[in-house]
């Protein structure tokens, strides 16, 4: 489904990614970890298309196409969703009427109109309680004076009702506790499916214990420098990582 | 006037930027005693709207402009204005459409002015202006079968002199302010309203007008009164070509309404922004007050400004009845290097008066906008009301957004609220909604169109999709 290879990004004038290959299936759940400053965050910003990221060299190719050449919300309306670490305010607009525009807008770019208001609602109301969340939400602002939690809950909702068919998720367990934590993996969980692929960037192991891994990548300078199962993020939280740098290079 | 600077790109296209070839009537620049009894006479006005014209000139003469706003512009050369221009065509109105100019009707269709019949199917009247004359008035007919007048002020000066003089200068006094003084003495068109006892307009009262010849200031004048339960929804509209020279617009608007009487007039405006640089658009400096003089009236202002290189406008409420209710509902949008300093002032004098101010201010590009507010509470306004919310959007990081809001209370029972928010559409909100698949220009129109949304609501049907299409219009390529 998405095949990253030797993929070289440069930020501000320097090399970040120094030609990172990953190939990720449906219906995998794939997680990547690494020492700050390794180039996680970076990974899913060229995806998603952030500006700001040089690519220098190698693809990225999603079902056959190439990314690079796709705008940003073409690669979103084609199921590429990413859920930030920092999401930000809007203020002016609520949220439900982002979940409305960004969902018609990704079904008039499939070519299946949009949804009926009452199919809608119905949609957003079972998303929004499975959630754990109220649906005065709604009605505020998108992540205008929400808490780090709330807006995490706010990306995995997002998901929930935009149905990507890859989901790249930021280190989404950054700033929650146990219980919303657990409530977001829930959600995750609830988006695997044979024909979708989750991405998982994320520090800490924690968020594995809910969310299982197929794959754990370690990236480290920019490059994933080992792969292994789910045993393996717990291997790291135990030792660290600085025993997979100085192992040989797969 | 240089074509190079004609040609120059402005990312937005102004898509209304052309002239008519039409021979003007237009007399040489300057303004003296002359220059007034030149107009006066051009309009067959009777001697004492020569000598009320004349008087304003006088008390003109000793005022200086002001200096206090936000704003920052080179002095205006009076002397460089020419004061009068009028298409070229027979001296007798035309009867009917077919004997006015073609070219001027070609103009009005390229503006989409409807003046024929399908115009009536959706019951709207036109006033159209061009340049200083008024071409023509349509459906006179059926507003005077309701018993309402809607003509070009220099027709009322003519046929309903009485009316004319009981209401002009009342509401704005002819030395209120510097731009009002000059407009009173050089004022060459505008519309007349007047809404008998007891009636309501059956239809939405519309104008639009543009200036045509290069250095002709535009000098409106429009007096709009309602008697007691009388009511009216008047609509203004105005567009104006791709020119060089900075052109002054310093139009004056009176409104009255009696007891139980309702006047609601939108604008949605549209000058000339200038280029890029700042250059060669348009200066609107109005004067724009109503008065509510009968009990329980109710007047409402409602604005989309979009254009002109300088705007320095407060449409204003004079709450004198008991009970009587002033609104003003606004969006200003600046780009480019435009300059707005712009607000409103509500004035109770009268028991549990009630006013409502929304205004929110868009700011992208350079453009640097003010938000100037007057909340006065007479010392007998028992029982006052205001409420205020005063919001600024910035788009991206060179432009500007300012707060002068004033409050006067004189009345220790009144009860006044102001709430205010700045905030600011960044790369960052739109690459969110990029990624969840909007398109950033649906992106920047949804986050605008959200923060307007309240004003919108306010204004007319026909207008409100007007305005929304305005904004996308003017805040295109705002951001990055």
């Amino acid at each position: 489904m998405l095949e990253v290879k030797d993929l070289h990004v440069t930020v501000e004038g320097s090399e970040i990614l120094k030609g990172l290959t990953l190939t990720i299936n449906a219906g995998e759940v794939h997680a990547i970890m690494g020492p700050n400053g390794a180039g996680k965050s970076t990974l899913s910003a060229v995806i998603a298309g952030k500006d700001g990221y040089e690519v220098t060299g190698g693809s990225i190719t999603f079902e056959g196409r190439d990314v690079l050449e796709m705008e940003i919300e073409e690669r979103a309306q084609a199921g590429l969703l990413l859920g930030f670490q920092y999401p930000v305010e809007i203020p002016g607009v609520k949220n439900i009427y982002l979940l409305k525009a960004a969902l018609n807008a990704q079904r008039t770019a499939r070519g299946e109109g949009e949804m009926p208001a009452p199919e809608f609602m119905k949609l957003i109301k079972e998303k929004v309680a499975f959630m754990k969340m109220d649906t005065s939400f709604l009605q505020r602002a998108v992540n205008q004076g929400f808490s780090g939690g709330e807006k995490k809950r706010n990306e995995i909702l997002q998901m929930l009702v935009l149905q990507p068919k890859l989901a790249m998720l930021d280190e989404i367990d950054s700033g929650l506790d146990i219980d919303a934590m657990k409530v977001v993996a829930d959600g995750v969980n609830s988006l695997r499916a044979e024909e979708r692929g989750i991405l998982l960037v994320t520090h800490y192991q924690r968020l594995l214990d809910y969310i299982v891994p197929d794959k754990v990548h370690v990236l480290v300078d920019g490059r994933i420098v080992k792969t292994g199962g789910a045993e393996l993020a717990r291997e790291l939280e135990s030792r660290g990582y600085d025993w997979v740098v100085e192992e040989p290079a797969a | 006037m240089a074509s190079q600077e004609m040609e120059q790109l402005v990312r937005r296209e102004y898509k209304e930027g052309f002239v008519t070839d039409i021979e003007s009537d237009t007399i040489p620049p300057g303004l003296d005693e002359d220059t007034i009894a030149f107009i006066s006479n051009k309009k067959g006005e009777p001697e004492w709207m020569l000598e009320w014209r004349l008087e304003a000139y006088q008390q003109w003469l000793k005022m200086t402009s002001p200096s206090w706003a936000h704003l920052d512009y080179p002095p205006i050369d009076y002397q460089a204005i020419s004061y009068f221009s009028a298409p070229k065509r027979d001296e007798d109105k035309p009867q009917s459409l077919d004997e006015v100019d073609p070219k001027l009707l070609e103009t009005y269709e390229k503006l989409g002015i409807p003046l024929h019949e399908r115009a009536a199917l959706a019951g709207v009247a036109v006033d159209a202006v061009f340049d200083s004359v008024s071409v023509t008035t349509t459906f006179k007919e059926k507003l005077h079968e309701a018993g309402v007048i809607f003509c070009s002020i220099s027709e009322a000066i003519r046929d309903y002199p009485e009316l004319v003089k009981q209401y002009l200068g009342t509401v704005v006094p002819v030395g209120d302010n510097y731009f009002a003084a000059l407009n009173s003495a050089v004022f060459t068109d505008g519309s007349f309203v007047f809404v008998p006892e007891g009636v309501t307009c059956p239809m939405e009262l519309s104008t639009y007008f543009r200036i045509n010849a290069a250095n002709t200031g535009q000098f409106e004048r429009t007096l709009i009164v309602c008697e007691s339960r009388a009511q009216v929804s008047y609509l203004e509209g105005c567009t104006a070509p791709q020119r060089d020279e900075n052109q002054l617009h310093a139009a004056v608007v009176e409104l009255v309404a009696l007891e139980d009487a309702k006047i609601k007039y939108s604008t949605v405006q549209n000058w000339y922004p200038g280029d890029e640089d700042g250059k060669g658009g348009i200066y609107n400096f109005v004067t724009k007050r109503g008065e509510c003089r009968g009990d329980r009236s109710h007047i409402s202002w409602t604005q989309v400004e979009t254009g002109s290189a300088i705007t320095w406008k407060y449409p204003s409420c004079v709450l004198r009845g008991k009970d009587s209710v002033g609104e003003f509902y606004s969006v200003a949008v600046t780009n480019g290097r435009q300059q707005a300093d712009t607000g409103t002032k509500m004035i109770h004098l009268g028991e549990g008066s009630t006013s409502t101010i929304v205004s929110k201010g868009i700011s992208a590009g350079r453009s640097n906008q003010s938000y100037r507010g007057l909340v006065k509470i007479g010392a007998r306004a028992k029982g006052a009301r205001n409420f205020t919310q005063c919001d600024s959007l910035l788009i991206g990081d060179t432009c500007g957004a300012h707060t002068f809001p004033y409050q006067e209370i004189g009345n220790s029972t009144a009860t006044v609220e102001h709430e205010a928010t700045t905030s600011k559409i960044g790369e960052d909100q739109l690459f969110y909604c990029q990624s969840r698949g909007i398109p950033e220009e649906d992106a920047v129109n949804m986050i605008v169109n959200g923060f307007c949304k309240d004003v919108f609501q306010e204004l007319p049907m026909e207008f409100a999709v007007e305005a929304e299409a305005l904004l996308n219009v003017t805040l295109e390529g705002a951001v990055g």
